[in-house]
Formats: C-alpha cells, sequence, structure tokens
C-alpha cells in the first residue's frame, strides 16, 4: 500500500471498521474536479430539456443520470458533444451526401430522398457513448471535457446500411478505410477539421448504417440532423454527425483526430475489435466500448427505510456481446447476487436490470457489475490511461438503510 | 482573410447557436492576465473550458494545453499571451508542484 492510498484507507475509516472493505479504497476518490462541479449547470439548448452543461461552445452537455430510468433516452434528452463551435444548421433540403475516394470507381451524390427512397431501409437500438464518458472520474484527473456518466444514450436509429452506399460507389478490394466529414468546422482556417474514420470492415458491417431518423423522429440539429453515421458497438467518435461526405481510401487516413487524438495504450484492455491500418507500436484508435453498467434509481447517501424492499434498478451495455449477467452487491464488493434482466431490444442496446434488496438497518455499499458474452467484466479499479477513456469502474454508492 | 472568416464563423455560430448567449455570464477570476485569457480563448471557445478543468493541473499540465492550441488547433496567440495565459492558468485554475 503506498502512502496515498494509505490516507485514503484512513479517510475511509468508517467502512474498514464494518469490514465491508472489498473493492479498492481509490474508487471512493473517483469524483469530478471542483471547477467542473462548480462550473455545471442544467441548460436547455434548443429543441432539449435541461441537460447537465460542461461547456457551451462548442456544446457539450451530458444526460442526468436518473434519465436513464427510460431504456431508450428520448432525443430531447440526448447528450451533445461536438469539437468544432462552428455548426450549421443544415436544410434537409439542400443536404447532399458525397460518396467516392480513391478506392471507389463510381462515386455519386445524394439527397436526403434519395437516401430514403432508394435504398432499403434498416432499424437498430444501440448505445451512443462518449469514448471519455466518466473521463471526469479519472484518478488522477485528466485534461478535457470533464464527463461524469451521462456521455451516452441509446436510440432506435433508422437508416440505411453503409455497405449498401459502398457497393453503389463502387467500393474497390484495395478499400482499407472509409473516412467521414460532417458540415462542422473550427471558427479558424488553420483548426484541422474533424474527420474520422474506420475500418472497411466495420464500414461493412450489416449493422452499421446512415442514420437519419432517431427514435422515430429526424434526428435533433444537436446530435447530427439531418444524418449522422452510426457504429454500433464503437464509441461515438466515429458516429459522424451532419455527415456530408464519405470517402473509400487505399490508404489510411492522417490527420490529428485520428493519427493523435482518441488512442488508448496498446495492452491495457481486453480489446476484441482491432484497427490495425492505424496501429503504431505504442497505441491504438478507441474502438469498441467496454462493457459497462449505471445504476439509476440510488443517489449517494440515500436514506431507505430499513426492512422494506429496495428495488435497486439500471443498465447494462456492451460492444454487442451481449449482457450475460449483472451482480448486485450491498455489502462493497463481498457478495454479490444477479440481478434480474429486462426487455432485449438487441445486443447493441442498453439492457435495463433490477434488484430488489431487503436491508437491515445500517450502512450499505451498492455496486453492480455487468459481464458480458465475451467473458469480460467491469474493473474494480480504473485502467488509467491520458485520455481518460474506457472508463467502467465499478460504481460504489452508499446508502443508509434506517 | 483568415480573420474575416473567423469573425464570420463567430457570428454564425451566434445566429445558430442560443446557447453562447449564455457564455456571457461565464466570470473567470479576475486578475490582471483576464483581459488577455478572454480575448484569445474565447475566439474558439467558450472559457467554461478553463473552469471545467480545474483545479488539477500543473504548471506543466496547461502549458500543454496552451501549446496544443496554438501548434495543433491553430490559435493565433502571441508568445507574450501565451506567457501572461499560462502564468494566469497556473496561478488560478491550477496546482502547486
Amino acid at each position: 500500500m503506498d502512502r496515498r492510498s494509505f490516507v485514503r484507507a484512513v479517510a475511509g475509516g468508517a467502512a474498514l471498521a464494518g469490514g465491508q472493505l472489498l473493492l479498492p479504497r481509490s474508487i471512493l476518490a473517483a469524483t469530478l474536479p471542483a471547477g467542473t462541479l462548480e462550473s455545471e449547470e442544467l441548460y436547455a439548448l434548443p429543441g432539449k430539456r435541461p441537460l447537465i452543461k460542461r461547456s457551451f461552445r462548442p456544446p457539450n452537455f451530458e444526460t442526468p443520470v436518473g434519465q436513464f430510468a427510460d431504456v431508450i433516452t428520448p432525443n430531447d434528452r440526448f447528450f451533445v458533444r461536438w469539437h468544432l463551435a462552428w455548426i450549421p444548421e443544415v436544410d434537409p433540403r439542400e443536404w447532399r451526401l458525397s460518396i467516392g475516394g480513391d478506392a471507389a470507381s463510381r462515386p455519386f451524390e445524394l439527397s436526403l430522398e434519395h437516401l430514403q427512397r432508394d435504398f432499403e431501409q434498416v432499424e437498430i437500438v444501440a448505445v451512443c457513448q462518449c469514448s471519455g464518458n466518466r473521463r471526469g472520474l479519472s484518478d488522477p484527473h485528466v485534461p478535457g471535457v470533464q464527463w461524469g456518466y451521462g456521455a451516452m444514450g441509446n436510440a432506435r436509429w433508422k437508416g440505411v446500411r453503409l455497405r449498401d452506399l459502398l457497393a453503389k460507389a463502387g467500393i474497390g478490394k484495395e478499400a482499407i478505410e472509409i473516412a467521414f466529414d460532417g458540415a462542422d468546422r473550427g471558427a479558424l482556417d488553420a483548426t484541422p477539421d474533424f474527420l474520422k474514420s474506420i475500418p472497411a470492415w466495420k464500414a461493412m458491417d450489416e449493422n452499421t448504417i446512415v442514420a437519419w431518423q432517431m427514435n422515430g423522429e429526424p434526428l435533433p440539429h444537436w446530435n447530427g440532423a439531418p444524418a449522422r453515421i452510426v457504429v454500433p458497438g464503437w464509441t461515438a467518435t466515429y458516429w459522424m454527425k451532419k455527415v456530408v461526405s464519405i470517402r473509400v481510401l487505399s490508404q489510411p487516413l492522417s490527420n490529428f483526430w485520428i493519427s493523435k487524438a482518441y488512442r488508448i495504450p496498446k495492452g491495457k484492455f481486453a480489446t476484441v475489435d482491432r484497427f490495425t491500418s492505424q496501429e503504431t507500436a505504442e497505441n491504438t484508435p478507441i474502438t469498441e466500448i467496454v462493457v459497462n453498467s449505471l445504476i439509476t434509481n440510488v443517489t449517494e447517501g440515500q436514506k431507505v427505510k430499513a426492512g422494506a424492499p429496495l428495488v435497486i434498478k439500471g443498465i447494462a451495455w456492451d460492444a454487442g456481446f451481449g449482457i450475460r449477467d449483472v451482480g448486485v452487491s450491498l455489502d462493497g464488493g463481498r457478495t454479490w447476487q444477479s440481478a434480474e434482466l429486462g426487455a432485449d431490444l438487441g445486443r447493441f442496446s442498453f439492457r435495463p436490470w433490477q434488484f430488489v434488496a431487503r436491508p437491515a438497518k445500517g450502512s450499505y455499499t451498492v455496486s453492480a457489475r455487468a459481464s458480458n458474452g465475451a467473458g469480460a467484466s467491469q474493473t474494480t479499479q480504473l485502467i488509467f490511461n491520458p485520455a481518460g477513456y474506457n472508463n467502467n469502474v465499478i460504481q460504489r454508492i452508499g446508502i443508509e438503510a434506517a | 482573410m483568415k480573420t474575416l472568416l473567423a469573425s464570420f464563423a463567430f457570428a454564425a455560430t451566434l445566429a445558430g447557436t442560443a446557447a453562447v448567449a449564455d457564455e456571457a455570464n461565464i466570470r473567470l477570476k479576475d486578475a490582471a492576465e483576464t483581459p488577455a485569457v478572454v480575448a484569445n480563448c474565447s475566439v474558439c471557445h467558450s472559457v467554461d473550458y478553463i473552469q471545467m478543468n480545474s483545479r488539477f493541473m500543473k504548471r506543466a499540465g496547461w502549458e500543454a494545453e496552451i501549446k496544443k492550441m496554438v501548434s495543433v488547433m491553430g490559435a493565433p496567440v502571441s508568445e507574450a499571451d501565451q506567457a501572461r495565459l499560462l502564468d494566469y492558468l497556473t496561478r488560478e485554475y491550477g496546482v502547486a508542484e
């Protein structure tokens, strides 16, 4: 035990005395930076209901935890995340999507009407989660948007399979990556435009779509109207909003956003999907969403009635391997019992769960731990990385039954 | 041209985004360098980014952020202002070594 964790262990003496300390002490220190808490506020962007403001320009707003009681996140509660401040309102009648690139033999352009009329329309429920969700809980803190738990949402997306568009564009065997550009840009010419790419194999996956509808409605402006890329199972950095260009590339894309940003150290995470054309000796682009869960109806310091049923509710999700089990613990991880899994809206969706406890008088530490079909579980201790990605540390919420 | 584009983009952002009106309510800590901080940083983003990222960065951390804004994001911040920004951010929104 180093000095730092010793100090924390002493500071958490009550839990130690109660014999409930099984998860590492450092987890209890997971809190947003003081300056983040001081500058946050509930604020409603036009067309949105109040979300937690992290920054005004570019707009970065997260969904309050209580809103995840619904397994589908309403459009007007869906989180907002932009890198660059110039975000044009795109007229759906004027919008054009160009599909080409050096590895496409039949480049073409299409309107929203063509997208909706000339291709098979498909629907999929999928979690859109920012790579940096929970970054603000990193210990030590790392710079960036200091997200809490709400830089994510789950929606029913409707659109066209990307592979159908790529087939029409004459994608060649030499295609290695598919690059996306959106209508947004920075305030300065000199700022690198936000372009991202995905491997050709991921673009050809039947679940990857160009979505023009979200939960039965047009996409909100803040979430990428009139159309965005949806890459089920992968983090939201690839889900290009307001997409205007799709390019089929025979060479890897190179720019700040793909080459430097959104990277995780190699070997630290049990990642299944690889993005080999972008890997370096040290790091690799983030790919799939790590298995995770969120307790949605219990808050720190909550007082509950001793001896009465306490329904603990939450959601669990992963990259599409499927949630196999959600364990719930009230004793800080000493013992776990399986929660009851709710409606299955597909392997890329939030999966609701609940667990009924009947706590006797006393103090409890509530935790949930999701496991998936790939054999992965949430981590007890933060896997630190400089950009604060892939945070799936098991929550610890202290409650009191009296 | 660049300046023209910048002001155009900022005006377009103002027109298209009611949210930026509330930027006016952001109050950074008052010091001699505050006007330089607001003038430089606000070109591209609201200054609540500074508040949000406090207080956990040492001087080297803030220095890296300024360097990123200048060399990666293309922010035209003079060397004199870079020094002012670094002093201010370290003192008002950073932590000691």
